[in-house]
């Protein structure tokens, strides 16, 4: 397996640093070649890369399902990451925007768009990107770009078609999916800022380039955020089916012996130590676990560190953060968070697991959006994850030993 | 073809209706919004659940058949693509 991160051989979308202008952009990764919708289309097909914004859904299948809707399309480059530990579609959007801004060209011209929206975090650099899109010369689509606002939901594909109609950033119901009705009801292709700078890369260099390295059912490398108890927590690369160990290792490793490891961010899965050393980052091998590499969040939790804490914190971040609008999320996440933080906070009786159960069962797959089937998984891996941990709770004791908080929301 | 029920979650205010008119295959959950299983509604009981369907207050119940078009997009990336 291919690992790469600072390394300039191989390396996809992390390597040394150049010039930032439009000009050493092209010295660093050449001309983009005139290809046809047809073309691009088809290199994303032949690539087969499939989305980096955590749902994995190939590409090309919704690149032809926006051709082939009703309607004049329009395309979106999705980097709300409204996901409070990731911050790779940040990195790119500072590092490598005009990478993703290739991949914005390129799939307006595969769906036929004539616009095209750059949809970022509020964080991102804003006079950069602005400045960035003055200096390219004059293309296909015409690309505006729009703030999304600070909410973990404003990244969910029909939220973010809402938003850019002038509404709220909040999911709705499917169907019509957004492909058919998004943007001002247009046909919309959102796809997440990584997917994008990698079409641009597999339209220079090739598919057969961009299969040499992940698994066959998901070619390439992906982006990670690196969080916790490593030597240099931060964005690395590796590529797809990467063991999570190299991956922290890319980080610089453990600092300390791990209790925990957090893959796929608040909507992701915890695993344990012992599987986590001998898991790898695809969907397939994380399948065992119920798992996904997610939008590529992992975090490494030490002993030492109470999960539990960790997990209370998110969940009611997570309650805080829905949108209100369907009732099994408005009212269950609330619910969820309260029992968990009796868990935590020492106060949970011998009712409190069977209910939190109950509640995960009730709220599960019920509502517009995947936002309580994600807090769900979290919740549900983590009463597996650390149910010694519990089992101490409820005698009154905890394994903490220091007050450091990991997760941050 | 088969026909199941669907709701719009963001429509559904919980008011219970459907519960009442179709018990067979609707309760309600702690905060009176409808559990239902994605099972195919039983024929002898379709005509019930149109029912339901029609008093919905608030539009949000459907009885839909499980389209190609629509598992598909069901499927199409929640997240963020």
């Amino acid at each position: 397996m291919t690992i790469m991160a600072d390394v300039e051989a191989g390396s996809a979308l992390i390597g040394s640093d150049g010039d930032a202008s439009f000009t050493g952009h092209l010295r660093r990764y050449g001309d983009l070649l005139h290809l046809s919708g047809d073309d691009v289309v088809e290199q994303a097909a032949d690539s087969g890369l499939t989305g980096h914004g955590g749902a994995g859904f190939p590409l090309w299948r919704k690149l032809n399902a926006v051709r082939e809707a009703r309607g004049c399309p329009i395309v979106v480059a999705n980097g709300a990451e409204g996901e409070p530990a990731s911050a790779k579609d940040r990195w790119l959007l500072a590092r490598r925007p005009h990478l993703v801004v290739d991949g914005l060209q390129l799939a307006a011209r595969a769906v036929g768009a004539r616009e095209a929206i750059l949809y970022v975090n509020a964080r991102t650099s804003l006079p950069l990107l602005e400045n960035l899109l003055h200096e390219r010369p004059r293309e296909r689509a015409r690309v505006e770009l729009v703030v999304a606002p600070h909410a973990f939901i404003a990244g969910e594909e029909s939220a973010v078609a809402n938003a850019l109609s002038g509404g709220a950033a909040v999911p709705r119901s499917k169907p019509p999916s957004v492909i058919e009705r998004g943007v001002r009801n247009r046909p919309t292709l959102v796809s997440n800022v990584e997917t994008l700078a990698l079409l641009a890369l597999i339209c220079r260099r090739g598919a057969g380039w961009f299969r040499d390295v992940g698994t066959a059912d998901q070619p390439g490398t992906m982006l990670f955020t690196v969080r916790g108890a490593v030597g240099r927590p931060g964005i690395v690369e590796a590529a797809h089916g990467a063991a999570v160990n190299d991956v922290l290792g890319l980080a610089g490793g453990a600092t300390r012996a791990l209790r925990a490891v957090l893959i796929g961010g608040y909507h992701g899965t915890w695993l344990t130590a012992a599987e986590a050393a001998s898991a790898r980052l695809s969907r397939s091998d994380l399948a065992v676990f119920g798992a996904t590499p997610g939008a590529g969040v992992v975090v490494a939790l030490a002993d030492g560190i109470c999960g539990l804490a960790e997990m209370s914190r998110v969940v009611s971040y997570l309650a805080r953060e829905s949108a209100g609008q369907c009732g099994p999320c408005l009212n269950g996440l609330p619910r969820l968070a309260t029992l968990v933080r009796e868990l935590a906070t020492g106060i949970a009786d011998r009712q409190t697991l069977p209910e939190l159960q109950r509640i995960c069962e009730l709220v599960a797959g019920r509502g517009a959006c995947h936002h309580p089937d994600g807090s769900v998984r979290f919740v549900r891996s983590g009463l597996r994850v650390f149910a010694e941990e519990i089992a101490r709770h409820l005698q009154g004791r905890c394994s903490r030993t220091t007050d450091q908080i990991v997760l941050p929301t | 073809m088969s026909q199941h029920l669907r709701i719009d979650w963001t429509a559904c205010d919980g008011r219970g209706l459907c519960a009442e008119l179709l018990p067979e295959l609707i309760r309600r959950d702690d905060w009176g919004f409808p559990v239902f299983s994605d099972a195919p509604v039983p024929v002898d009981l379709l005509d019930h659940a149109r029912r339901a369907v029609d008093v919905c207050p608030t539009l949000a119940l459907r009885l839909a058949s499980p389209s190609h078009l629509t598992r598909t997009m069901q499927r199409t990336p929640d997240g963020a693509g």
